[in-house]
């Protein structure tokens, strides 16, 4: 009852990464490229993301450049098929779907995952209290907003104080909701004082969720600051934002090895998983970059794709790069015998001031990076990928610390 | 056939009256509708069936094996496990045998096991046994450290808690039963001076008028029996159970129920599967006086952790999909509370604890027992009428849903077309449940009966999508 069908090169997502890769790909004229988007439309996140930032300069808006993305690689060839949901594997290189039109099984010789990442919600976060209506993540909000021009409530509370948050607090003025407050466990917001203080919303700085009230319709929240104290703020809207993680469960149900710090999965330098064939990219691997970020690993991707259709053989055994705390994660995480170049991106849990990374491999130094200013947590930090010529391929694991 | 969710109550008197349509007062409307045709009404407080108790609990089809022998309780449960698993294969609900193991961390717990075994038998239950540390290692790779033993209760199952219930009344509402929602029963009334036959129950939406008068309303059971007959036979103390559904991804970790053996403090914390494909943790057992009070709290969920982190150390590095706490309506007794007052013509179904789900159908036909023999020829419960079968909505993982099939998409597109990706609900299948006999009242409801926003990313993806299907249907049930 499943149609059968191969294709050469099988991306699925159609966010800036997926569509990059199928784009560059197609575009090369040398592969059958197809891409799989579950949501009604492709485009990815940026789709209700109205605010700008996007594209080469930042002068796009997200739905412009979801649009402009969608344009490039159907105009380059690639076959992209929304509302066709990849639900699970059949084989190593066969990937099950579903769709309007029936159920499918199709095998690639290359499988490129672009899942891309989600909001941790409520629940996952173990907020306590009661389970009321009102309660959001960014992404779910956007789309009510953006997309669905919901009705969303009158006056709410953001959770975190990230450049996502900030666009939460954009979206809620778009919907006309008065926005109480912004609270962050953190000792500043994750934006630049300028971008803070231009959203002219109070800020509350070092300060938990500790419950959620209210029975039919969220009541308030209580706050906790770190010295113990209490007060509720009453809001029947809490949008909780940040904390992203990637969308692993296509990889993960096929066995494709993941990391243990990004929670994708592991990738080395040209975005190979640990299985052969597959390959995977933009915020399914680390949750979470600009769009162009995700997009220019897509088009870093194709490159290694076509080497694997042209009979580059897969690499056998590889390097874990491990970040050490408070790193919270390194992506690419693996690799490879004759691996060269790139940049790693990383995560550090708290707040530094300027760093230094130092990558050691088995205790010995490989080599050391001075970052200046000042880094955020949970904001990206990134290491030239200059030392991996030096890592010893029969070696323990590369250790990346704050020196 | 009727569901009213507003507006004023039909004047014509009820020949009898259900409060309550949590699992067991639908088991009961059902049982009603089946038997005759009499003028029956299901009333409920809230805006949903299976709003309170009955969505909130471990969803676990129990073979009774622990009960106290000879309780009313034991009974009931022994006989309603049979006649549920019946009827969920008949109904296409959810039930999977998994088996429990009562696992032993210590030399106190390992030497309870044969009691515990011996109890089994003496409440009808044969299949239990007692196996050795390798085994219940062998069964359960990623137990924790330290297992000793486990007692072995291969007919323990898990079910799907939501469309028991609704299936009940839905089968109830076809059978002729008037569902009326939004409809708390403020007041009481028998006096001789208002009419000498009728019950006259007051609720915001006016009065229902009834000649006989069950009262299945869990939580609020005792209250109800105080205003009706004056006096009470019970108190309802709410016990909460603080839970926490894990991911999807963490069903491989475990295989059983995995049930702590009970100790003087009570049943303890369990991990098992649900039907859905996650596993559950939980509940705690608090004591309290507040019968709203159906919220977590940081140290409930820090208490399940740690005693998890003990069960199934890997379960705890999964994602949290739902944390969320019941209220069980525990009373001062052991057994349950049904109490007939045929002077009253009323009956008293109270003290339902979590095994109500397991009993509800035998509940159900105990109670239309008690009902007979109170009304005498007074009521004709003679006369079995046939309830047409019922097909639920396949809500678990073990059954093909309908993005699965081929046969299903090919004759309607709507059921290919994925809305809710971490549950993978299909619009065929929110459509179908927004235009039901008993349609959902609130996005909360219509999670329960299709799992949509239910999943992983609690509506990250599809919470926009599935509220402006929610919308767009309204009441009328056409779509727009």
């Amino acid at each position: 009852m499943r149609r059968q069908r191969s294709v050469d090169v099988l991306v699925v997502g159609a966010g800036p990464a997926g569509l990059a890769a199928a784009a560059s790909l197609a575009g090369s004229g040398a592969a059958t490229v197809e891409v799989l988007e579950r949501e009604a439309r492709a485009g990815g996140v940026p789709r209700h993301c109205h605010h700008g930032g996007f594209g080469r300069w930042g002068a796009a808006t997200g739905p412009r450049y979801a649009e402009d993305l969608v344009e490039a690689a159907l105009g380059a060839g690639a076959a992209v098929r929304a509302g066709v949901s990849a639900t699970g594997w059949s084989g190593p290189l066969s990937v099950d779907t579903t769709g309007p039109h029936g159920l499918e099984r199709i095998t690639a010789r290359a499988v490129v995952l672009a899942t891309g990442a989600r909001e941790r919600p409520r629940t996952a976060r173990l907020v306590p209290g009661s389970r009321p209506a009102g309660v959001f993540t960014t992404g779910e909000l956007q789309q009510a907003v953006h997309v669905y021009r919901q009705e969303i409530g009158t006056r709410a509370v953001v959770v975190g104080a990230e450049p996502v948050s900030y666009a939460a607090r954009s979206a809620l003025r778009r919907a006309g909701v008065d926005v109480a407050a912004l609270v962050t466990e953190e000792a500043r917001a994750q934006v630049s004082r300028g971008r803070a203080a231009a959203a002219r919303v109070p800020l509350l700085t070092g300060v938990s969720v500790a419950e959620l009230l209210g029975r039919e319709r969220l009541s308030g929240v209580r706050l906790r600051r770190r010295d113990g104290r209490e007060r509720v703020l009453s809001c029947d809207t809490v949008v909780f934002t940040g904390d992203f993680v990637p969308d692993h469960e296509l990889a993960r149900r096929g066995g494709v090895l993941l990391d243990a710090g990004t929670r994708g999965p592991a990738v080395d330098m040209s975005f190979r998983t640990a299985s052969p064939g597959v390959f995977a990219v933009g915020s399914g691997v680390h949750a979470v970059e600009p769009a162009r970020v995700a997009a220019g690993e897509g088009v870093r991707v194709a490159r290694a794709v076509r080497g694997h259709l042209g009979g580059v053989g897969w690499p056998c055994g590889a390097v874990p790069v491990v970040a050490d705390a408070p790193l919270r994660w390194v992506a690419p995480n693996r690799l490879v015998p004759g691996a060269s170049g790139g940049r790693f991106i990383l995560r550090t849990a708290e707040a530094l001031v300027c760093p230094v990374l130092v990558v050691r491999q088995d205790g010995r130094f490989l080599y050391r990076q001075r970052v200046l200013g000042a880094v955020l947590a949970n904001r990206g930090l990134y290491l030239s990928g200059g030392w991996v010529g030096k890592v010893d391929a029969g070696g323990g694991p590369v250790r990346v610390a704050v020196g | 056939m009727s569901v009213t969710t507003k507006g004023p109550l039909p004047a014509e008197p009820y020949d009898v009256t259900v409060v309550g349509a949590g699992v067991v007062g639908s088991a009961i409307a059902r049982e009603l509708a089946g038997h005759h045709r009499l003028r029956v009404a299901l009333v409920e407080a809230s805006g949903d069936v299976g709003n309170g108790t009955s969505k909130a609990n471990t969803a676990i089809l129990h073979t009774g094996f622990d009960a106290v022998p000879g309780s009313l309780e034991a009974r009931l449960v022994r006989e309603g496990s049979r006649l549920l698993a019946a009827y969920a294969a008949e109904s296409g609900i959810p039930v999977e045998p998994v088996g429990a193991l009562l696992v032993a961390w210590n030399e106190e717990q390992l030497s309870a096991l044969p009691g515990l075994l011996e109890k089994a038998e003496r409440n009808g239950y044969d299949d239990a046994r007692i196996i050795g540390a390798d085994e219940v290692r062998a069964r359960e790779p990623h137990l924790g450290e330290g297992a000793l033993g486990a007692l072995d209760v291969p007919g323990e199952s898990i079910i799907c808690p939501w469309t028991t219930t609704l299936a009940y009344a839905t089968q109830a509402v076809r059978g002729g039963v008037d569902l009326h929602l939004n409809s708390e029963v403020q007041k009481v009334s028998s006096a001789p001076g208002a009419d000498a036959q009728c019950h006259e129950l007051s609720t915001p939406r006016g009065v229902v008028r009834t000649r006989y008068l069950i009262n299945a309303a869990g939580l609020h059971a005792d209250a109800l029996d105080r205003r009706l007959l004056g006096r009470g036979e019970f108190t309802v103390t709410p016990r909460r159970g603080q839970l926490i559904v894990f991911d999807k991804l963490a069903r491989d970790l475990v295989s059983h129920i995995l049930l702590p053996v009970p100790t003087a403090l009570g049943k303890g914390v369990l991990v098992a599967p649900t039907v859905y494909g996650n596993v559950l943790l939980g509940p705690t057992a608090e004591e309290l006086d507040d019968k709203g009070a159906t919220h977590t709290t940081h140290d409930g969920l820090a208490d399940l952790r740690a005693k998890g982190r003990r069960i199934l150390p890997a379960l705890l590095d999964e994602e949290v999909t739902a944390v969320y706490a019941g209220l069980r309506a525990a009373t001062e007794y052991d057994d349950y509370q049904i109490h007939s007052a045929p002077e009253e013509r009323y009956i008293t179904v109270g003290g339902i604890r979590s095994t109500g789900l397991t009993a509800s159908m035998a509940i159900a036909e105990y109670v239309v027992g008690l009902l007979a023999d109170a009304a005498g020829p007074d009521l004709d419960l003679t006369v079995g009428g046939n309830l047409d079968p019922v097909s639920m909505p396949n809500l678990g993982e073990a059954f093909p849903r309908p993005y699965q099939r081929a046969d299903l998409i090919a004759t309607d597109p709507a059921y290919g077309s994925i809305v809710c990706h971490c549950e993978r609900v299909t619009r065929g299948e929110i459509r179908d449940a927004l235009i039901s006999t008993v349609p959902p009242g609130s996005l909360d409801g219509l999670r329960r009966r299709t799992r949509a926003r239910g999943g992983r990313c609690q509506g990250f993806y599809c919470g926009a999508a599935v509220r402006e299907l929610f919308d767009g249907w309204g009441e009328s049930g056409a779509a727009r």
